[in-house]
């Protein structure tokens, strides 16, 4: 059952088309990621399913119900470009923002409590927000826009300005609210959080969608049964051992000891190659490259080019 | 609407707890009170500051005429004028009278000499007493031979007269003492004090959304709320740090002033003061300056205000003045919030604000004219202009020559006028905080006008 359902959304702004019926649907509890290169129309998709612009043509559905007022409780958003009073209080601040996506005071600030405890940051409560460093305006950023407890979570580009010990912070605080039943849209370009994290993904270009689905089965779809062998051995007898219908892609030193990768026909299977292989070298590791994420994304993009 | 009222609510606090808020309201009166406690001493103690003129009187009708006036004391001496002029440093006085034989054929040949340039106070009354007294000399030889019991010199005392003339408003309750230059610079105060209002909370409406912009708060915030209500609870939020402001301004300006004239002016001081104003008037016909200062005096003084309040309708007035004051403010500050909206810096600010500007400018200047003639054409129809009203009218008021209906008119126009600039505002405001790195026009602000939602 699909949390958000997007349905031939399409927007123009005055000097070009920004999406271009584009439809998609995310799973209940899912991570989702919404990929696509600068430009691509992925803030405009993402405002709209915010209500802070409105599509020319089709609608969007929460959880069966044509987006209203009434949703934007229950969605969290942290944009790309974000920021907050500089002047003004963390705690304070904290909240505000709270209050404005419609917590009452008392709750708002018991949960913030939690929060700031959680993350350590106790002693900032009353400190300006000028007065902290990047990271840590980040970490109150990130707790502004969770502290309401949504059904929805957007999240653009989330992991900029964290250094590795705080982004994992994040990825976990992430994972835990998904397994609370959280539905959390990401959209990036750092490909590795999406393959650790995502469950599902689509992916926009020039205003159009080109790819979505669970990531499970797109991988799947670029699989393109190459293997990558690590043995030691001469490249000539690893040449040797392969027949027809293998095509040998790259067979270099490799720290100490060689690696190939092969790219073998259709109906091979594995253990034909392994044991094509085995009388001719000594064979160290063996598996099979499944494309990344990062490598679809270029090789998707590209394509459209 | 309840997401109206936690904006406002922000943007009240964040303000009011600032330095420099209670820093502006407690030295706005104090500054007042400053001012009003200075008057007074200047008048007290403008005595003290004695000059002496040594005076060479060729002509010897003067010597013994000329000893004191005012805060000049004369010192006939009998040395040559050149002499006295090497002496100048050795000897402790301020400037040299020097009267030649001469004088009373040819008035214009009497010579000060000084080492500073002296104020047109000294030579005004320099010239008042050797006036009064070549006036005297002429006037004995003239009565040499008129017979006492029929004109007698002292009469001339008798003659001299000094016209004040009060005026008295025709008013429903009666005949009341007014005052013209009460009124006048009452009204100009009101219409001035709302230009400078309407600008100072206008511009801090502006200075809010572009910091908003450029800290990208308003990005977060825009998930939460519609662009209008954003707009809205910030331009009410500051209205209200504006009113209260002037409300403590105005209950501090009162406790000051009172302290003021309750320390300064008790009885004996107001006597004193009357005094001095009085006994230099009979000393000798007031110079042109004096007479000048002693208008601008007496229309600061107690009495002048006092007359002027009291012929004017407080109710209504203080009534139009909120009105205006709100009416105004909401006017401008939806415009400034628009303007805030388009720019991406402070210092893109300028050529947008000009338009702004311009209006308001042009309410002060009719202001200032209205003082001279409240009857002027430009103020009469720059009352009902919205831009201008606030100001212009406030001036009108005090002069009590406004038909209801032309009031009317005025507020309605201004109600028109500041939902019209509110609906625009809001439209621009809506675009222009989600757009960045684009110049912005004015061509491109009419563009937004019609963008859909």
């Amino acid at each position: 059952m699909a949390l958000l359902s997007i349905q031939h959304i399409t927007k123009n702004y005055a000097s070009h088309k920004a999406l271009d019926d584009v439809s998609m649907e995310i799973p209940k509890g899912s991570v989702f990621g919404l990929l696509g290169p600068n430009g691509a129309g992925k803030t405009s998709l993402i405002r709209i399913v915010n209500q802070i612009t409105g599509p020319d043509e089709g609608q969007v559905l929460f959880d069966g119900q044509p987006l209203s007022e009434t949703h934007i409780n229950k969605i969290g958003y942290l944009p790309e470009e974000r920021g907050l009073y500089k002047k003004m209080e963390v705690g304070e601040q904290a909240l505000y923002l709270a209050q404005l996506k419609g917590m009452n005071r008392a709750d708002a600030l018991a949960k913030l409590k939690v929060w700031f405890e959680k993350f350590e940051i106790k002693q900032w409560w009353r400190k300006k927000i000028e007065e902290l460093s990047k990271g840590m305006q980040q970490k109150i950023q990130f707790i502004v826009t969770v502290i309401h407890e949504p059904q929805l979570l957007i999240l653009d580009e989330p992991f900029t300005g964290f250094d590795p010990i705080n982004a994992n912070l994040i990825k976990d605080e992430l994972l835990a609210m998904c397994s609370r039943g959280t539905t959390i849209i990401l959209s990036t370009h750092r490909m590795e959080s999406v393959e650790e994290l995502c469950s599902h993904i689509a992916l926009i270009n020039k205003s159009k969608k080109i790819l979505d689905g669970s990531v499970k089965d797109i991988r799947k779809q670029f699989k393109s049964n190459t293997y990558e062998i690590d043995y030691s051995g001469t490249q000539v007898g690893f040449v040797n051992g392969l027949w027809a219908g293998y095509t040998l892609l790259n067979n270099e030193p490799h720290d100490g000891f060689m690696r190939a990768t092969v790219k073998a026909a259709g109906d091979q299977t594995t253990n034909d190659l392994l044991q094509a292989l085995l009388p001719q070298v000594h064979i160290i590791g063996f598996r099979e490259v499944i494309p990344g994420m990062n490598d679809i994304f270029i090789s998707m993009v590209e394509s459209a080019a | 609407m309840n997401k109206i009222w936690l904006i406002i609510q922000r943007e009240y606090l964040t303000r009011v707890k600032k330095k420099s808020f209670i820093l502006m309201t407690i030295l706005g009166p104090l500054l007042i009170g400053g001012l009003y406690a200075f008057g007074f001493y200047m008048i007290i103690s403008s005595g003290n500051s004695i000059s002496k003129i040594k005076l060479i009187d060729e002509s010897g009708m003067f010597s013994s005429k000329l000893s004191k006036s005012g805060n000049m004391i004369f010192e006939p001496d009998t040395m040559p004028v050149a002499t006295a002029m090497e002496m100048f440093d050795q000897e402790t006085y301020d400037g040299i009278l020097y009267i030649p034989k001469e004088i009373l054929e040819n008035p214009g040949s009497a010579l000060f000499y000084a080492k500073k340039q002296p104020g047109i106070d000294v030579i005004d009354r320099m010239e008042n007493q050797v006036e009064k007294e070549i006036e005297d000399i002429k006037l004995n030889r003239a009565l040499v031979n008129v017979d006492p019991k029929v004109f007698d010199k002292s009469m001339l005392k008798q003659i001299k007269t000094r016209v004040d003339i009060q005026t008295k408003l025709l008013t429903e309750d009666g005949i009341e003492d007014s005052s013209s230059s009460g009124t006048s610079i009452i009204g100009f105060a009101g219409g001035l004090f709302m230009f400078i209002f309407t600008f100072l909370y206008g511009v801090q409406v502006m200075r809010g959304v572009i910091e908003e912009k450029t800290s990208r708060i308003v990005e977060v915030i825009i998930s939460s709320v519609k662009p209008f209500q954003l707009m809205m609870g910030k331009i009410i939020g500051i209205a209200l740090v504006g009113l209260t402001q002037f409300l403590l301004w105005i209950i501090l300006s009162f406790v000051v002033t009172s302290f003021v004239t309750m320390a300064v002016g008790d009885k004996d001081m107001q006597k004193t003061v009357q005094q001095k104003m009085m006994h230099e008037d009979q000393d000798d016909q007031p110079s042109r300056t004096e007479i000048k200062t002693k208008q601008v005096e007496s229309a600061g003084g107690i009495n002048e205000y006092r007359k002027a309040i009291g012929s004017l309708p407080l109710v209504k007035i203080i009534a139009c003045f909120l009105f205006y004051f709100l009416g105004g403010y909401l006017f401008y500050a939806s415009l400034f919030a628009a303007i805030g909206s388009a720019i991406d810096s402070e210092t893109d600010t300028q050529q947008f604000m000009m338009p702004l500007t311009m209006p308001l400018m042009l309410g002060y200047f009719a202001a200032v004219s209205m003082m001279n003639n409240p009857e002027s054409p430009y103020g009469y129809w720059l009352s009902f202009v919205p831009f201008t009203s606030p100001i212009v009218m406030m001036v009108r008021l005090p002069f009590g020559n406004v038909p209801g209906y032309e009031l009317f008119i005025s507020m309605l126009l201004l109600v028109i006028g500041f939902l019209t600039t509110t609906w625009i505002a809001s439209k621009i405001y809506r675009t222009g905080i989600l757009m960045y790195g684009k110049k912005v026009t004015w061509r491109e602000l009419g563009k937004w006008l019609f963008y859909k939602s």
